[in-house]
């Protein structure tokens, strides 16, 4: 287990030089002409052609001769001993070459078990007992898709039911142990804490007001529309093993295959197609993926396996479940003073959580937000349970929705209590914008932020005052409006290496770039887009850079025989760290076609200037030479004594993560009869410092606010006592639709980060972040003056009408 | 197993297959005739990423024996581009920024084209109803409706200038 006692306070300095105060604009900077469409152009996205035509390839599109197909055979109970498996009639039947059990993988080397990404343990597959409801019992392979369905059926397997612990709070009473392959046994996992108690303690006994919340964020399900699937071609020939794999990080993966499988790294070729959407889904190795990769070694044939919807929802990577009590202190002026908060995580059957490793609750400790206070210190208790492990992110930086959540909830609640405006509450008590780089009290270093200027421009766009006047008309008629606020603080962008790493690996990201003789340009990149529009994204950043036109620049990812290593794309960290990388081999590029253009000027390198596409003469202009005559130049006449070509890549280390911020502002109307929340209008304003497309970042922030609304009045994955999965199909789990899904509107304001070298932030992940606790202050704002003080999300009908009926507002 | 055959036109193309009884008209389009353009995200008909036309009307083709279709005419997302040009709603898509990983776009075309031949001067409200079978993971929808505003002018003007 991680120590994490010297973990609190997660950076130390900054490297020096870095700029203090960023100012605030609201125009996207365009620098380059369109035929270039460097950064800030609204381009249509360059991968497109192939998905409006069905011209994709994705895992289940991969097609190789001779390939068969796996299923998997999954427990019907929570908890439970197998006594046996019997699968003599399945391999009876016409078309199944093999079943592979826990036994199989035993013998082949203990690949029954394998690590997660937190370093815990996970069954791949079960020897003697089961862990949660739908976890993987056994494989078949067959010729087809069909039999492999039809022969799970004939699978006996003769289970002695277990007493399930579905309740965290329940497990942490060790009555049921769900790990007993541990030596210690007990389901408490791990115990984590950030920030100063003492301080903390010291600030609540001297606190006029302290408001308490107790709140649950669910357990929530990613839900891609593609799931996740594998073809496996194992070359016994060549020893070699080629992946075609839904993964968000194929680096990584093909290290974990080789460290697991012994089979040299070398020998293994992930491929990541195109992804069907991953929002964290993709990061973790699931056991169909090993199950998979070991039919293709033991068969020496292709195998692919492509879960079935339900089984994606019942048995991938969850996120969420926390179960939070927060108490929020404020002195006489109404100025907050601390926050303390305890944490329970509902880890499942293992701790499978995609953090960086130093960090089991991942960046949780963020939770004090936007706000300046003087001390807060937070706990969180990991623990097993009989159910699904996972704790991804579900399109957000590592726990950051929990901690955005509840510090969003405590700021409304204590607003409410003192009888405050909650926007106003919200401008008196922001950190100022001249107080960054600011330190937080969990030793956090902002980078930059004006949470005030995102805040008025959407209090201006929403028309504020107004509504709150409308309000109160309405309250005087008995009619139920709210409007509720979040002005978040994101961190995205992991990370500065000396702290995070993913089962050691350090968090950096890559870039190569190479620019061919006649100036088209190839470049490769360790992360892996699932939607995001790498190709359009990097290529505009290398054509800013470089001045090459965007169209004539290839961003490939995702294979990594060619790609450089990297860590893969979650948690907003593509710009961040690999566009950085970007940015960095293009200054390397620069600077050795800085030394071309200079013998062919035949002047000194300090003679010459750029000039968006070109090394100039100071005062001079037309004594240039275009970077498309420089790569020329690179292959056909470069200077004696230098290496030929013109490529370069970079591994760029952060100094610090970067901090997008914004504020939402969302109204709703209550059904009396039914306890309905219909939403009115929803105002976002997002700061994600220097666009790289608007277009974009407008797509990605609409999807992410879909994504924070689903959680908010849809979404939760439910268990009953046996811990059986009740919400295990999409036409139980509910996705919003674009009925539900309302009109967005979009506002920006731009605080470039320092600690980027073009000043971008992530942005993909910010809205699923500051969606759901606007949406719940807005409930909860219509309802105050019931009574009502919380509401756990999902806000669902039964829900609101229980509590209008409980305080008399309907029958 | 019980074999069929099962004749059917495809984008245009007449094909004769042998199928079992059993096989999925989706399985029969991806992987008998390899169109696969056409994706899978349920088993349970609720996401809408196997859309295609059957005779013109967006079915759900995951729900679909392929016996059932014998006969049938058929048009999936291949078709759209047959002439190497564009459709409308694939530029709209295109233009607007009406998807993001792709995989929901096929069936959200195809959805939107059957639902256009019914109603070409939509609301913005009609299109969010006639969308709803089909679930995006990506957008937030805003940029599909756009994409289906953009679609629905231009057909309208080509049919306005075309009489
Ligand atoms: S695959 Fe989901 S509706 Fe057909
Ligand atoms: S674009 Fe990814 S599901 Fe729609």
């Amino acid at each position: 287990m991680p120590q994490l006692d010297d973990r609190k306070e997660p950076h130390s300095e900054l490297a020096e030089g870095v700029s203090a105060r960023v100012p605030t604009t609201d125009e996207v900077q365009i620098k380059t002409p369109e035929k270039i469409c460097g950064m800030g152009h609204r381009k249509k996205r360059k991968e497109d052609p192939r998905f409006i035509q069905g011209k994709g390839n994705y895992v289940d599109d991969v097609k190789l001769p001779g390939m068969l197909y796996m299923d998997i055979v999954r427990s019907p109970y929570a908890h439970a001993k197998i006594n046996s498996i019997d699968a003599s009639a399945a391999l009876e039947m016409d078309g199944v070459l093999a079943v592979i059990t826990g036994e199989d993988l035993k013998a082949a080397g203990d690949l029954h078990w394998m690590p997660t990404l937190m370093s815990d343990t996970q069954m791949v597959l079960p020897i003697d007992k089961v862990v949660y409801y739908a976890q993987e019992i056994c494989a078949v392979i067959a010729t087809s898709r069909y039999i492999a369905a039809d022969a799970i059926e004939q699978v006996y397997v003769d289970y002695e039911p277990l007493d399930a612990v579905v309740d965290p709070f329940e497990a942490m009473k060790d009555k049921v142990i769900v790990r007993d392959d541990k030596e210690k046994k007990t389901n408490h996992i791990w115990h984590w804490e950030a920030g100063d108690k003492a301080a903390t303690d010291a600030v609540f006994k001297d606190a006029a007001t302290v408001v308490k919340e107790k709140l649950y964020i669910p357990r929530i399900h990613v839900s891609s529309i593609e799931t996740c699937g594998m073809v496996a071609n194992y070359n016994k020939a060549r020893s070699h093993m080629q992946i075609y794999m839904t993964s968000q990080a194929p680096h990584a993966h093909r290290t974990v295959f080789a460290l697991v499988s012994g089979l040299p790294e070398h020998k293994i070729q992930i491929i990541s197609p195109d992804i069907g959407g991953g929002f964290g889904g993709k990061v973790p190795v699931y056991p169909g993926y090993v199950i998979c990769a070991v039919a293709s070694l033991v068969t020496g044939k292709p195998v692919k396996w492509i879960e079935d919807r339900s089984e994606n929802l019942q048995a991938d990577s969850f996120a969420r479940d926390y179960h939070i009590e927060a108490e929020m202190a404020a002195d006489k002026n109404g100025k907050i003073t601390g926050l303390r908060v305890k944490t329970l995580s509902d880890c499942g059957a293992a701790d499978a959580a995609a953090n960086p490793s130093k960090f089991p609750a991942g960046l949780y400790s963020i939770c004090t937000g936007s706000y300046d206070m003087k001390a807060a210190h937070v706990e969180v208790d990991g623990v097993y349970t009989t159910k699904p492990p996972g704790g991804v992110a579900y399109r957000c930086s590592f726990r950051v929705t929990e901690a955005v959540h509840m510090i969003e909830r405590m700021a409304d609640i204590m607003a409410h209590q003192l009888g405050e405006d909650p926007a106003d509450y919200r401008l008196k008590n922001f950190i100022r914008p001249d107080q960054f780089p600011y330190k937080s009290p969990t030793g956090w270093e902002y980078d930059s932020g004006n949470y005030e200027a995102a805040l008025k421009k959407a209090m201006d766009m929403i028309d504020y005052r107004t509504l709150r006047e409308e309000q109160k008309q309405k309250r005087a008629k008995g009619e139920l409006m709210g409007i509720g606020i979040s002005s978040f603080t994101e961190v995205v962008g992991a990370g500065p290496s000396k702290d995070y790493d993913i089962l050691g690996i350090k968090m950096f990201d890559s870039a190569e770039i190479r620019i061919h003789p006649t100036g088209k340009a190839m470049a490769r990149f360790g992360t892996k887009s699932q939607g995001q529009g790498h190709e359009t994204t990097y290529a505009q950043i290398i054509a800013e850079e470089l001045g090459l036109p965007s169209d004539d620049i290839e961003v490939e990812e995702g294979d990594t025989d060619t790609a450089p290593y990297g860590l893969g794309t979650y948690a907003s960290r593509s710009t961040p760290t690999a566009g950085a990388a970007a940015v960095m081999a293009s200054r390397k590029i620069k600077a050795k076609a800085k030394k071309i253009a200079a013998h062919l000027l035949e002047v000194g390198e300090g003679d010459l200037e750029w000039n968006i596409d070109r090394f100039e003469v100071k005062g001079s202009p037309d004594q240039a030479k275009t970077i498309q005559e420089i790569a020329f130049a690179a292959y056909t006449n470069h200077p004696q004594g230098m290496e030929a070509g013109l490529e370069a890549v970079d591994y760029y280390d952060p100094p610090n993560l970067t901090f997008p911020f914004g504020s939402y502002i969302c109204v709703v109307d209550i059904d009396k009869g039914t306890g309905e929340v219909a939403i009115r209008r929803f105002v976002a304003v997002d700061d994600c410092g220097h666009i790289i497309n608007p277009l974009i970042v407008e797509g990605q922030i609409h999807g992410g606010l879909t994504m924070g609304l689903a959680p908010a009045l849809y979404e939760e994955i439910v268990y009953d006592e046996n811990g059986q999965n009740l919400t295990g199909t999409l036409a139980d789990y509910l996705v919003p639709t674009a009925v539900e899904s309302p009109k967005w509107e979009l506002g920006k304001t731009i605080t470039p980060s320092p600690h980027h070298p073009i000043g971008a932030k992530g942005v993909g992940e910010s809205p699923t972040v500051g969606a759901p606790p606007a949406i719940a202050n807005a409930v909860v704002d219509a309802l105050w003056h019931l009574g009502v003080r919380h509401i756990d999300i999902p806000i669902t009908p039964p829900k609101v009408w229980k509590l209008l009926r409980d305080n008399g507002v309907t029958d | 197993m019980s074999e069929h055959e099962v004749t059917l036109t495809i984008n245009g193309e007449k094909v004769t297959r042998s199928v079992e009884a059993r096989t999925l008209l989706v399985h029969f389009i991806r992987e008998d005739l390899s169109l696969t353009g056409t994706h899978i995200g349920c088993d349970t008909t609720s996401c809408g990423a196997c859309t295609v036309l059957i005779c013109g009307k967006p079915i759900k083709s995951c729900t679909m024996f392929a016996v059932q279709a014998d006969g049938a005419e058929i048009e999936t997302i291949e078709s759209l581009a047959a002439g190497g040009e564009l459709h409308p709603l694939q530029e709209g898509f295109w233009e607007k920024h009406g998807l993001q990983c792709g995989y929901c776009t096929p069936g959200m075309i195809m959805s939107a084209k059957g639902f256009l031949a019914e109603n070409p001067n939509p609301t913005e409200d009609e299109i969010r109803h006639g969308i709803s079978g089909n679930l995006c993971r990506c957008t937030g929808y805003n940029k599909i409706v756009e994409a289906i505003q953009y679609a629905a002018e231009k057909l309208q003007a080509a049919d306005a200038g075309g009489e």
